[in-house]
């Protein structure tokens, strides 16, 4: 039992709020096209060009802000060609999902190889990662301290956008116009919103949210691009909206459970258990989140 | 549906398709400096003539084979995204059996197959029994599923089943009583007769016989299928069952074919899942397309590296092409799965 608290420690609370940004940036990507009535499936490849982006531009600009804006670009970039085959060309969402989660890569890793001359990891003696940011007043409490402060700046964006979302959603003619399209999108276009261009909007925000995801992973937790590095986090993502219902706050909740199992796993490595073991807790743990949303929905069916 | 008009309907789009991904890779290429003609002359060249063939066809045989096995569940509607770890553990099965059971060297071959056919056929029937039973969605427990998978292999063959005097996370070597025929000489093992022979058996399912005409039916439009009466849910199972199995046996072939030991991630990182997952997509999970496709897809990979070798092109530039050619035919593809809410339908 003492083992288990002492997991419970200031390390494990620092990391969680790390952990979590990548899901949360992502999720609320998708839960904003799942409100346009879009099943988005790539979140995972949208966060793979994000960590590449960013990394490429950190090494280009010298400046990690370059390198989160870059990141934000090419999400954006990847997430357009989706909107292309997805809104205007009518492609199936999820086959299209699965090419463009394949695209990404297969495409970074081109890209590694045709302009830095490297296969498998990028890590130039020169890159810039994020600097933790401490909050003045915060960064001494016990407790709260290690858990709030001390983190990127993408960390506290990912809660901002939360309250940022819920007032998109909920408190903005545009938010009623995606809801709208989501619920009912031939009600919608009669009543004068334009659909594609709703689709469209949410699906490159979808994009920029998950490169800020991609940035927290390659410039953030750690500072280097290796292939395929966003690992299944995207698919976590994709449980979390599920899981939170497609709302922030939901959203936010379920990411902070994936994320803090994500940061037990990697916490659980110092007692000597074998890392595939640790390595699987988060991915166990998101199928466990698979039955809850199940499970919530049969009984929300009365059967 | 035999006439010429139907068949150039059936490989209109994807012909188009990878017309378009071609297209789209060249300018990349040209984007990054290289020239694409003399790229694509290499590709060709390394991977249809000589030894370069001879890699191909070795390549083609795990594609094909798990192309299809995700057909057999696309075509009845199941987007089974597991292929990887079936895969897996499947070729973990085959590698156990090969190395701990107390059968006489005939019998190894067999064992394995059907050691490796049953572990990956449950655990995708777990994906089904779960979306039937408790409505939790198939495509996203599949592919989750693969993690776990991949992870327990990757431990045993680190830890307690590990060659540790090979000083690489692998087991240890299987006899050679167990190696398919063929498998010693070159790249020509039974492997890919076998898979030849599952092609043409599962194109005979399809279109022969009552079970094959109720996953096309179930396919096409699941809700109507169960009010003509088919039970969806035991069909379904069966159907996942199947595609597991058959994943599982591919990785048998790999492990008694081509590499007679367990090496970890030598079944992962030549993402032979993904790409038959992509086959099976390009092929509109019919039998015969995906025989065509995987060994196209193959070619391409092949020729990869072979376009690498001769100029300085990144051999990742296959999976580009092959990730584009999936994009282009998701364009005006029939959506291969139910909806995703129908899990509460089937109960």
């Amino acid at each position: 039992m003492s083992e288990l608290f002492s997991l419970l420690d200031v390390t494990l609370l620092n990391s969680t709020l790390r952990f979590v940004a990548p899901i949360l940036l992502a999720a609320l990507g998708g839960m904003l096209c799942q409100r346009a009535g879009i099943f988005n499936i790539a979140l995972e490849g949208l966060m793979l060009v994000g960590a590449f982006g960013a990394v490429v531009g950190s090494h280009l600009t010298g400046n990690a802000l370059g390198g989160v804006a870059t990141a934000m670009l090419a999400g954006a970039l990847m997430a357009l060609v989706m909107a292309v085959f997805v809104v205007s060309l009518k492609g199936d969402a999820i086959v299209v999902s699965i090419a463009i989660n394949l695209l990404a890569v297969g495409l970074t890793a081109y890209l590694l190889t045709a302009l830095f001359g490297v296969k498998g990891a990028f890590r130039p003696t020169d890159l810039q990662g994020l600097n933790a940011i401490s909050v003045p007043g915060l960064a001494h409490l016990p407790l709260l301290g290690p858990l709030l402060s001390g983190h990127s700046i993408l960390v506290y964006l990912s809660w901002v956008f939360v309250f940022a979302s819920y007032f998109l959603l909920y408190r903005h003619v545009w938010g009623l116009r995606i809801r709208g399209v989501g619920e009912h999108s031939a009600a919608a276009q009669t009543l004068g919103v334009n659909v594609a261009a709703i689709q469209y909007g949410v699906l490159i925000l979808s994009g920029v949210l998950c490169g800020l995801a991609g940035a927290q992973l390659s410039l953030g937790n750690v500072t280097l691009f290796v292939e395929n590095m966003s690992a299944g986090r995207g698919w976590i993502a994709v449980v979390a909206v599920m899981l939170g219902q497609a709302n922030p706050f939901g959203v936010a909740a379920t990411s902070l459970l994936f994320g803090f199992t994500d940061s037990l796993g990697f916490r659980l490595q110092g007692l000597n258990l074998p890392s595939q073991l640790t390595e699987a807790v988060p991915y166990l743990a998101t199928l466990a989140g698979l039955f809850l949303v199940a499970m919530r929905r049969r009984r929300a069916l009365g059967t | 549906m035999t006439g010429p008009r139907a068949w150039w309907n059936l490989i209109r789009e994807p012909l188009l398709s990878v017309l378009g991904a071609f297209v789209v890779g060249a300018l990349l290429m040209a984007a990054s400096g290289h020239n694409p003609i003399s790229a694509y002359m290499a590709m060709i060249q390394s991977s249809l003539v000589g030894s370069g063939l001879t890699s191909t066809l070795g390549r083609a045989t795990p594609i094909i084979g798990l192309g299809l096995a995700a057909a057999i569940a696309f075509r009845s509607g199941f987007f089974n995204l597991g292929g990887e770890g079936q895969f897996v553990l499947g070729g973990l099965a085959a590698a156990l059996v090969c190395l701990h059971a107390p059968l006489p060297g005939s019998l190894l071959i067999p064992t394995s197959f059907v050691a490796a056919a049953l572990v990956s056929g449950l655990w995708a029937w777990l994906g089904a029994d779960w979306e039937f039973r408790f409505g939790v969605p198939l495509l996203i427990s599949t592919l989750l599923m693969n993690y776990p998978a991949r992870l327990l292999a990757s431990y045993l063959v680190s830890k307690p089943l590990r060659d540790v005097a090979s000083g690489l996370p692998q087991s240890h070597a299987i006899p050679e009583s167990a190696y398919l025929p063929g498998a010693i000489s070159g790249r020509f093992h039974l492997g890919l007769v076998l898979v030849v022979i599952a092609v043409m058996a599962v194109s005979w399912l399809f279109l022969r016989t009552v079970v094959g005409y109720r996953m096309r039916m179930t396919g096409l439009n699941a809700r109507f299928a169960r009010y003509g009466g088919i039970d969806v849910g035991r069909l379904g199972r069966g159907v996942m069952f199947a595609s597991g199995a058959l994943a599982g046996s591919i990785g048998a072939i790999q492990i008694l074919g081509v590499h007679f030991r367990f090496i970890d991630g030598a079944l992962t990182k030549p993402f032979y899942a993904w790409t038959g997952l992509m086959v099976a997509l390009l092929a509109r999970s019919r039998p015969v397309g995906v025989l065509v496709g995987g060994f196209f897809f193959a070619a391409v990979q092949t020729g990869g590296f072979g376009m690498e070798r001769a100029v300085e092109v990144p051999r990742e530039l296959s999976q580009v092409l092959q990730a584009l050619i999936i994009l282009f035919v998701a364009v005006g593809a029939q959506r291969p799965v139910r909806d995703l809410e129908e899990g509460e339908a089937h109960v």
